[in-house]
């Protein structure tokens, strides 16, 4: 487990030097996914190619520490958003001058933004309907 | 009113009793660091029993529960805001590991992932951009401010690249940020059932509308029920962040006013 905290947190910590390194547009740790994500993927694959065995295409890129540290953080992953939601109180006043047309665009837009997206990416991929196109997870944590 | 004054004066009362046994409970800044840890994730924690004792209904949402109970608690012990935040910074400071996380879920979902690359890339681009013109426009259309509006366009963004839009065209940084909240627990909130009903029961299509119309709060609903929609939604919100920092400040050059 303190291996898997580690490689998390020195991901983290190389999307954050990349990130005022390049001057990039987009956060650190979201760097670092991408970069952890792309190393899982090269080790795979040199396994793969070392092994030539087929049962390791189908075995997780993670090792089970990691695996089971990523499901942990990910099923609180919505806790981890309150202390910066309840910084909203701080902002009531000016958000209740606007109100109105605040409400009306958060709700709109994003309304539309999610069927816009949901719409495009089901009308794109319906020709090939997908294996894994599990119809209710009832809920079920990763 | 008689009445309506004395109502007051006990709620006043009332308040000041609590004020008082926090303030006599709580001596010292570590009490106060467990005590709103505790509070923080014990909100969090009944919210989730109450959504899973409503059938999972996603309105139910345990990140808005908390944040309303939490504020509540705020105000009756009158606690302000930065020493409640600095007390919780750890499970804020959580957020940056968690991100990194989702590089596992990506890792294992990269063939459904590259296999539906152009879709994926169709859909981030037509998605970014109904986001921000609806959001402007609908701002404006309902007499917003200016700054209101400004402030609006990259709020479907995760916060940080949000913060970073927004100085760039002169919005509000603080506005930019409650709306990147308030907006994700809205998809949260609403997103899941209105596809469902919509006929769109694929969780790649539900992770990447999480991940580019309400960023990382939707992104975390989503991801908590399924693995391939984690993917999806990590995908949204890291290239949603990009494509949106490109096309916000050329649509204001363009959209009028």
């Amino acid at each position: 487990m303190p291996e898997a905290f580690l490689t998390l947190l020195l991901f983290q910590f190389l999307g954050v030097i990349a990130q005022r390194a390049l001057a990039l547009p987009i956060p650190g740790p979201v760097i670092g996914m991408f970069l952890l994500a792309g190393m899982l993927l090269w080790r795979k694959a040199r396994q793969k190619s070392a092994s030539d065995d087929a049962t390791v295409v189908e075995a997780p890129a993670a090792s089970p520490a990691l695996s089971a540290l990523a499901r942990s953080l990910i099923a609180c992953l919505g806790l981890l958003f309150v202390p910066a939601g309840v910084g909203l109180v701080t902002e009531l006043p000016v958000l209740g001058v606007n109100a109105v047309p605040i409400v009306a665009s958060l709700f709109g837009s994003t309304v539309l933004g999610l069927l816009v997206t949901a719409f495009v990416m089901h009308r794109a991929t319906h020709h090939a309907p997908a294996p894994e196109q599990v119809s209710d997870a009832d809920g079920q944590v990763l | 009113m008689p009445t309506g004054r004395c109502s007051d004066l006990m709620t006043d009362r009332f308040f000041a009793f609590i004020h008082n046994v926090y303030a006599q409970a709580i001596p010292s800044p570590d009490t106060e660091t467990l005590f709103w840890l505790c509070a923080t994730i014990a909100a969090f924690v009944v919210g989730m029993r109450i959504q899973i004792r409503l059938r999972r209904a996603p309105w139910a949402n345990p990140v808005l529960f908390a944040i309303v109970v939490i504020s509540t608690a705020l105000f009756v012990t009158k606690t302000p805001y930065d020493a409640y935040f600095r007390s919780v910074k750890i499970i804020h400071f959580l957020l940056g590991p968690a991100t990194v996380a989702l590089a596992i879920p990506l890792a294992d979902s990269i063939r459904q992932v590259t296999r539906s690359l152009p879709a994926m890339v169709l859909a981030l681009l037509a998605g970014s951009v109904t986001s921000v013109v609806s959001g402007v426009l609908l701002v404006v259309a309902f007499g917003g401010s200016h700054e209101v509006a400004l402030s609006m366009a990259p709020k479907a963004v995760t916060t940080p690249i949000a913060i970073a839009i927004t100085q760039q065209i002169g919005g509000t940084p603080a506005l930019t940020a409650a709306f990147a909240i308030l907006g994700g627990i809205i998809a949260a909130m609403i997103g899941e059932t209105t596809l469902r009903r919509l006929g769109i029961h694929d969780w790649r299509a539900h992770g990447l509308a999480a991940g580019i119309a309400g960023s990382g709060i939707a992104a975390a609903q989503v991801a908590q029920r399924d693995p391939v929609g984690a993917a999806f939604a990590a995908l949204g919100i890291g290239l949603n962040g990009l494509v949106t920092a490109i096309i916000v400040p050329l649509l204001l050059y363009i959209l009028p006013g």
